[in-house]
């Protein structure tokens, strides 16, 4: 591998931007491919090319057909999860995700919940929500979950979050907080959009504790997005 | 980062920019029940220090053998595991899949 595929997959991995590494497996010759170009000593044929891209755009890895013996490897943006309230439930719920693989980024003007102290190593964002949310914008490889308790910081978010792709949208909240939550949106205008929250939030696994509350968010996270990639 | 590589291509460059030899294995083929998908990866380093996983541990120890081998030829190999090769039996892939790694060299 050369230097420069190397530093173009960390690149992309970083700028959050699709990429496509092509192998010839009998020596090792290798091409970059994004939406755009195609660079690096491995020419493609036409076909191959094409059947790349496809590869590309569904963030799948294999072997490209035909005989060159050619390993094609994507590689995604990582998904993202956006924790508005800096609560407890969010101090477990931040590093687990982190281990899981997302990139999660923790959002509460009140400082004395956003510390740096309660939530060492993790991205914290002191805007309100819809400041930041504005900020990191909304795409399909996002998860937000609402988790403030306060309909001053989860409801602008929520507002936000529902006409957007995201694939996964959670509130926490007994089943009165989001009647009334969803009285809210409703009024709001966002009618046919509130049945996207998933609410009570988390798989129910018969959990109390904050951190219990956490594994069963990040579970029905996690089998969202599957359950979304293999429909 | 990728939520497959976590953070194994910076860990990748900081190995390279310390002037250490370092190699990449990915699974290229999988066969039946193999429990790391094609694409999956392992950074191994001179040392032997490695992260990521290309098998739920069983070949482990055999990539990273080779990749010694590798960093020292500049060559890549093209390894295959499986339960009807010998060699599967002393490595080991107990859940019974075949898997072909592919192992480069890191300029």
């Amino acid at each position: 591998m050369k230097r420069t595929v190397l530093a173009g997959i960390a690149a992309a991995e970083s700028r959050r931007r699709a990429l496509l590494v092509v192998t010839r497996l009998t020596d090792g010759a290798q091409c970059l491919l994004d939406a755009e170009t195609c660079e690096g000593e491995l020419p493609l044929s036409a076909e191959q090319l094409t059947q790349a891209r496809s590869f590309l755009d569904a963030g799948r890895s294999a072997s490209l057909d035909g005989a060159d013996a050619l390993f094609a490897r994507a590689y995604v943006p990582s998904p993202r999860l956006l924790i508005v309230g800096a609560v407890h439930i969010a101090q477990v719920l931040a590093p687990m995700a982190t281990a899981v693989g997302f990139e999660v980024i923790v959002i509460d003007p009140r400082g004395a919940f956003a510390s740096a102290e309660r939530f060492p190593g993790v991205q914290l964002s002191a805007e309100w929500p819809d400041e930041a949310l504005a900020r990191l914008g909304l795409d399909a490889a996002t998860a937000l979950v609402a988790l403030s308790h306060d309909p001053k910081l989860d409801d602008p978010a929520l507002e936000l979050a529902l006409p957007a792709p995201l694939f996964y949208i959670g509130a926490l909240g007994s089943r009165r907080t989001h009647e009334k939550r969803l009285e809210r949106l409703r009024a709001a205008g966002l009618d046919a959009l509130v049945g996207r929250i998933h609410s009570p939030i988390g798989l129910d696994l018969g959990g109390r504790s904050p951190a219990e509350i956490a594994v069963s968010i990040l579970a029905e996270i996690i089998q969202v997005r599957y359950r979304r990639e293999r429909a | 980062m990728s939520a497959d590589t976590g953070s194994l291509f910076e860990t990748l460059q900081q190995w390279r920019a310390a002037g250490r030899a370092a190699a990449l294995a990915t699974v290229v083929s999988t066969w039946g029940s193999s429990p790391r998908p094609e694409g999956s990866h392992l950074a191994v380093d001179e040392a032997g220090h490695f992260v990521g996983s290309v098998s739920g541990g069983c070949i482990e120890g055999a990539v990273i053998d080779a990749a010694a081998a590798v960093m020292a030829s500049g060559r890549p190999q093209l390894l295959e595991f499986g339960v009807s090769d010998e060699q599967a039996w002393q490595v080991g892939l107990a859940c019974g899949g075949r898997v072909q790694v592919f192992v480069e060299a890191v300029e």
